[in-house]
């Protein structure tokens, strides 16, 4: 099949994995943090890490949406759809979430809040269509990749005159995650994390491109490959991140040249540009506050802002304690390495959002993983 | 007679009597059916039987390659199947939704009839019931069978063991992908058609060829990582399987890319899982490519010893992981 079993070959993985164990130098560790859920996962379901030698380590990194998301966000999600009774439209990965009291969006939708499952905004809108009475609120998550539709979803509810569709907007953006986690103490040179390069974003860049990264390598010294999501995409990725290394360079490369170019996909950021803009500073889980981190919706579509038109309530957020997740988005534990994982925190039973998304960190440790001995933390 | 069910055809006077007559009967009769007593009459078989029951709520009630009236028959003639059993006798219950479009439950009836007729079964005693609008999703059928299992079958999870072979009798997932496509919210285009069929006719040309066959299993829900995984707890043993065996039809395998599934997750309708001793497997897989159901049959890994009852399979790539138990329900994933 084009463009699925060519980047799973057996032949080429084994090809790519030998010339990355002569390339390494044995006297050295390399820790490469690979910042999607996305590449996490392919790793794991591939066993990506059987193939790689020792010294090759990967370092989990925040790029899982419904992960980084604060559990205020969707304290307050849950009760837009339980005390404004709105049909809340939320994309798949968030409904095993557990929020404050481990209350959920399924857990909403079983006691009678109207949630629904969309794949995309325009099933979102056409819910609002077939509901002229009822107030509808897409429940917009997800980092660059998924800003555009949310934007075109916005623009057709104005053109259209759909007075009862609003969005609830928590995109993030990437450039400034990298550089927050570059910047904290957990990877100063006697902190307790390393890394010495990233694996690029993937679907993020087909929008963004591979040119805002750039600033981050060039500043903090240490190279980003932008790579593809299957399994090949990491193997070549990775190569390509040891040699930058052994040769000493900090650039911006692109692995996944079939669908990223350097500036991206200029209409995508004229539309996401034109509906929404850059918040001061936006809380995520793990990292904290982040400076200019995350989008809102512009004050020309005020109208299509969920959090203009719901007064949401103050409230005491609150994570499941002893719940690690903080610490495996920021790359400085491994899921193993939670008292919780495996024990109390599984996916039937998630105290945390890494165990439930599809993107998660600790899921893929469970799903795919728990056979292998812990790898040695990062 | 009324287009629409309403609450009469469930009261118990002349509208039900009608309904039960110009629907179910016309269809479903048989010389049992017909006689209107309170319980259908059979003699016994010779040997041993076996009865099972299976609940039908399925959305959409149509689907590509079915819809959930030949599914109520072929998923309780496969539950009896795969005891090796010959499915005799079938009783229905149906709960209907008021306000529910007699031209599809008529529909229903008569795909029900279609498929108890082709796997040889009847219909020897029914029950309808209405519930108000709301309370209902259209139509749900509970289907409860009775068979026959022949002298020399012994067929049970018991019986799986280290060192035997586990083989598929064809594509894994197409069931649940022809599903997903046709659900409201997630309409997309695909010529991808369930796999809902009666399994009994291969299961007894397979065990008329290999008496030996451990256990046989039909991977509905939770699809062939759930089905495994319940072996696997249920006896103990562990399993390795190659991922370059399984077979996936490309088009399931391009959907569930696109998606975000896993069609090892994803509910069949028409398949089995078999498990053998490891010098039949030839034999049986010869055996199950005869038969039109069996055509893509493959063994796709072998039970070992592991304290830990794990699944394990080595990926195409190369790489080992273990193949888990979904978590709840297969969710769209948003990246």
């Amino acid at each position: 099949m084009r463009y699925i079993s060519e980047f799973r070959d057996r032949a080429l993985a084994e090809n790519l994995a030998s010339r990355i164990a002569q390339e390494v130098q044995p006297e050295r560790a390399y820790y490469f943090m690979e910042f999607c859920g996305g590449h996490t996962h392919a790793i794991f379901r591939y066993g990506v890490q059987d193939l790689m030698p020792p010294n090759v380590h990967f370092v989990h990194g925040p790029g899982c949406p419904v992960c980084v998301l604060p559990v205020r966000r969707l304290d307050d999600a849950i009760e837009l759809a339980e005390k404004y009774n709105v049909i809340l439209c939320t994309y798949g990965d968030m409904m095993r979430v557990p929020g404050t009291g481990r209350r959920s969006l399924i857990k909403a939708k079983a006691d009678g809040a109207d949630i629904r499952m969309v794949y995309s905004t325009l099933d979102a809108l056409n819910i609002a269509r077939a509901n002229p009475d009822k107030e509808v609120v897409f429940f917009a998550i997800g980092f660059e990749t998924t800003t555009p539709p949310t934007a075109v979803a916005i623009k057709m509810a104005q053109a259209e005159g759909l007075a009862n569709f609003t969005v609830f907007c928590n995109h993030v953006l990437t450039p400034a995650a990298i550089g927050h986690i570059l910047d904290s103490p957990d990877f100063a040179p006697d902190g307790p994390a390393q890394v010495d390069g990233f694996l690029g974003p993937s679907h993020v860049s087909a929008v963004i491109g591979s040119h805002p990264y750039e600033a981050a390598a060039e500043k903090y010294q240490k190279p980003v490959v932008i790579a593809g999501f299957e399994p090949l995409d990491v193997m070549q990725s990775v190569l390509m991140l040891v040699r930058q290394v052994n040769q000493g360079r900090a650039e911006v490369e692109n692995q996944y040249t079939r669908v990223v170019t350097r500036q991206g996909n200029r209409k995508a950021q004229a539309l996401v540009a034109e509906v929404l803009e850059l918040r001061d500073s936006f809380e995520w889980r793990g990292l904290g506050a982040v400076q200019n981190s995350a989008l809102q919706i512009r004050n020309i579509f005020a109208e299509y802002d969920a959090e203009k038109r719901f007064a949401v309530s103050e409230k005491q957020s609150r994570e499941v304690k002893s719940c690690e997740c903080p610490s495996v988005l920021r790359g400085v534990m491994k899921p193993t390495d939670c008292k919780l994982f495996g024990t109390v925190c599984t996916p039937d039973n998630p105290m945390g959002a890494c165990m439930v998304s599809s993107e998660g960190a600790c899921a893929a440790y469970w799903s795919y993983g728990r056979k292998r001995a812990p790898q040695d933390a990062a | 007679m009324t287009d629409r069910i309403n609450m009469t055809h469930g009261g118990g006077g002349r509208a039900m009597a009608e309904l039960i007559r110009d629907v179910f009967h016309k269809h479903l009769g048989n010389a049992m059916l017909g006689r209107g007593d309170d319980a259908g009459l059979f003699a016994v078989q010779k040997g041993r039987m076996v009865m099972s029951t299976d609940g039908h709520v399925i959305s959409p009630l149509f689907f590509p390659g079915g819809d959930i009236g030949s599914l109520s028959v072929h998923g309780t003639v496969n539950d009896l199947a795969m005891m090796g059993a010959k499915p005799l006798y079938l009783t229905a219950g149906f709960i209907m939704e008021e306000g529910f479009p007699l031209i599809d439950l008529e529909r229903i009836v008569w795909s029900m009839a279609q498929a108890a007729r082709a796997a040889d079964v009847q219909v020897i005693s029914g029950d309808t019931k209405v519930v108000e609008r709301g309370k209902g999703d259209g139509v749900f059928i509970t289907t409860t069978g009775v068979g026959v299992i022949p002298d020399g079958v012994d067929i049970s999870v018991a019986n799986v063991a280290a060192g035997q072979s586990i083989i598929v009798s064809g594509t894994m997932g197409d069931h649940g992908v022809a599903i997903l496509s046709k659900r409201e919210n997630l309409a997309f285009e695909t010529e991808i058609c369930s796999d809902s069929a009666a399994l009994h006719g291969l299961v007894a040309d397979m065990v008329a060829a290999v008496p030996e066959i451990a256990m046989l299993r039909d991977p509905t829900r939770g699809g062939l990582s759930a089905t495994l995984n319940e072996i696997a707890s249920a006896t103990g043993v562990g399993m390795v399987l190659d991922e370059g065996q399984i077979p996936v039809s490309p088009d399931v395998a391009a959907a569930c890319e696109l998606l975000g599934l896993d069609p090892l997750n994803t509910a069949n309708e028409g398949k089995l899982i078999a498990i053998c001793p490891r010098d039949q497997a030839d034999t049986l897989i010869a055996t199950m490519r005869a038969h039109p159901l069996g055509q893509k049959a493959a063994v796709i890994g072998a039970t070992i010893a592991d304290p830990a009852h794990l699944v394990q399979m080595e990926t195409t790539f190369g790489g080992t992981r273990i193949v888990d138990w979904l978590a709840g329900e297969q969710l769209p994933r948003i990246c």
